[in-house]
């Protein structure tokens, strides 16, 4: 089996359940699908030779994130709380947007080459842990810092609002 | 292309019988809970199915396959199948990074005993362990039942509290080893330098997490018959239900494998040289196969041990220990663990902080005794 079959094949089941995100009316089923979306994805990053990205993309998205969702959409009464559908207007000014915008790309990408990496200096084992290491930490570390202290402040406003305030309750 | 095919045959074989090496000792988990139940009890357990009751987890299977396979009316059809289906899935998969043998050469080829060796090894395990949780919430989801769904919710919020105390024990191991591998962190601990006796205090907080993370006592709140009914397998009947308990029992094992191979030296066992000398090194390895399964089976044991020694934990206590003692003493060994490496005495430096902290909390808790009697 040719390698380019199975990225084919993988990227239309990637697509497929992407649109099954949005098209399934329960939103559990969305957040399955979801999650299957993101095993695509880290197989694509298999097929690209970036195994520490796969596994973090599973341990993250799929193993962390996507728990929490589950986790809120099943505290929701789903019966009552179905949005309303929207009208047909707005369904019909959605679509016509979205094709738009469609049109567009799929114009740009195919007026432009996108330029790949040059094949001198191209190496397979740039995706290893190793590698992604010394770039992390050694050309990037500042950005990574920072990026740190940005989850610090977040992970700080989340307790900040969880916590309960003293005095009478408002909410 | 004849290599590849040899490697492929070679890995799939092994894939085969670690899967049957595993389905078979969590078949016996099941007949040796009893018995151990029953010898801490003070009673005799199952006796009646074959000599011993040697053949008690066949006739379990019999029945549980015999059982009417109800699926309750309002409940999601597909994913209410798909719950056990998924616990099983992920109980298995993890085994596929545990190195079970050093390599074996047959016919001039070699063969390591491990699934695949991947260089991101553990992270597959941790990600497969935070996967597990699904199994679990989509059949208690699915369920349509108040008590299973409080029991899939309890589930999910536990392993994902206990996932973080594990994932910082782990990372000290990694500062050890220098390397994701999980062939190259027993490579390392060969010849009796076991990650034991430099990561103590990583090896309770991941005991704890992995007892968290099999859903087993003192923390089986998602199946907390006093207050839940089942939990999350109040409506499952027949093989379904069978699935959920066996995949508790897969787990157990893997669990006391990735134990094994992290901290206790994985295939290490005393005497690998003079074995190797006496009978050859494929002897030497097959040994060494023998000594990681019985170091997982003592795992095992102490799983069963701790269920029927020690009641469960109340809701609050859980997540207070998760978060608030697990969570900052993983902390705290990650920073002594870098300390010892950094001073360039990883063992004495890892005792000493054993014996600090111990220190600490004893005066602590003096100090706090003496206020409330004051």
């Amino acid at each position: 089996m040719e390698i380019s079959n199975i990225w084919y094949f993988l990227s239309a089941l990637t697509l497929l359940s992407a649109l099954m995100v949005i098209i399934s009316k329960n939103p559990i089923h969305s957040v399955l699908y979801l999650v299957f979306t993101f095993f695509c994805i880290s197989a694509h990053y298999v097929l690209l030779n970036a195994q520490f990205l796969m596994a973090v993309n599973i341990i993250v998205y799929a193993g962390a994130i996507m728990v929490l969702f589950l986790f809120v959409i099943m505290m929701f009464d789903l019966k009552k709380n179905i949005p309303e559908s929207k009208s047909s207007l707005t369904k019909l000014a959605g679509s016509v947007v979205a094709g738009t915008l469609l049109v567009i790309l799929i114009a740009i990408i195919r007026k432009n080459t996108i330029p790949g990496p040059a094949l001198e200096k191209f190496n397979s084992q740039t995706g290893m842990v190793e590698n992604l290491g010394q770039v992390l930490y050694g050309e990037f570390l500042l950005p990574f810092e920072l990026v740190s202290i940005l989850f610090f402040v977040a992970m700080v406003g989340a307790v900040l609002l969880g916590k309960r305030e003293a005095g009478e309750r408002n909410f | 292309m004849e290599l590849l095919n040899t490697v492929f045959i070679a890995k799939a074989i092994i894939v085969g019988v670690v899967f049957a090496i595993t389905l078979g000792i969590a078949a016996y988990s099941t007949y040796f809970e009893r018995k151990i139940a029953a010898f801490m009890q003070d009673r005799i357990g199952p006796d009646r199915a074959g000599p011993f009751g040697i053949l008690q987890p066949l006739a379990d299977a019999v029945k549980m396959f015999m059982k009417e396979d109800f699926i309750p009316a309002n409940s999601n059809k597909w994913l209410f199948i798909a719950g056990p289906c998924l616990s099983m899935l992920t109980a298995l998969m993890t085994s596929a990074v545990v190195p079970f043998g050093d390599s074996v050469t047959i016919g001039g080829a070699t063969f390591d005993l491990q699934g695949i060796d991947v260089n991101i090894g553990i992270l597959w395990v941790f990600g497969i362990v935070s996967l597990g949780v699904y199994g679990i919430m989509i059949g208690g989801w699915a369920s349509n039942n108040k008590f299973a769904l409080l029991g899939a919710i309890r589930a999910a919020s536990q392993n994902i509290s206990y996932e973080l105390a594990m994932g910082m024990a782990i990372i000290t191991i990694l500062m050890i080893t220098g390397s994701l591998s999980t062939k190259q962190i027993v490579e390392v601990q060969q010849n009796g330098h076991w990650n034991i006796f430099y990561q103590p205090l990583g090896f309770l907080i991941f005991i704890i997490c992995a007892f968290a993370e099999c859903n087993r006592t003192p923390f089986d709140l998602p199946e907390c018959e006093t207050e839940l009914i089942g939990g999350y397998h109040t409506e499952y009947s027949s093989m379904k239900l069978g699935f959920y308990l066996f995949a508790e029992y897969i787990n157990m094992f893997i669990s006391g494998a990735v134990m094994a191979t992290l901290y206790f030296g994985g295939y290490d066992y005393p005497g690998v040289e003079f074995v190797t000398q006496q009978f050859g090194s494929n002897v030497a390895s097959f040994v060494g196969v023998g000594a990681l399964i019985g170091k997982s089976l003592g795992f095992v044991f102490v799983f069963m041990w701790v269920r029927w020694t020690i009641p469960r934990f109340r809701y609050d206590q859980l997540m207070n220990l998760g978060w608030t003692g697990l969570i900052p003493l993983a902390m705290y060994n990650v920073v002594v663990t870098g300390f010892g490496i950094l001073v360039g005495k990883p063992f004495m430096v890892s005792i000493a902080g054993l014996v600090v902290l111990i220190a600490a909390l004893f005066v602590y808790d003096q100090l706090l005794v003496k206020k409330k009697i004051a």
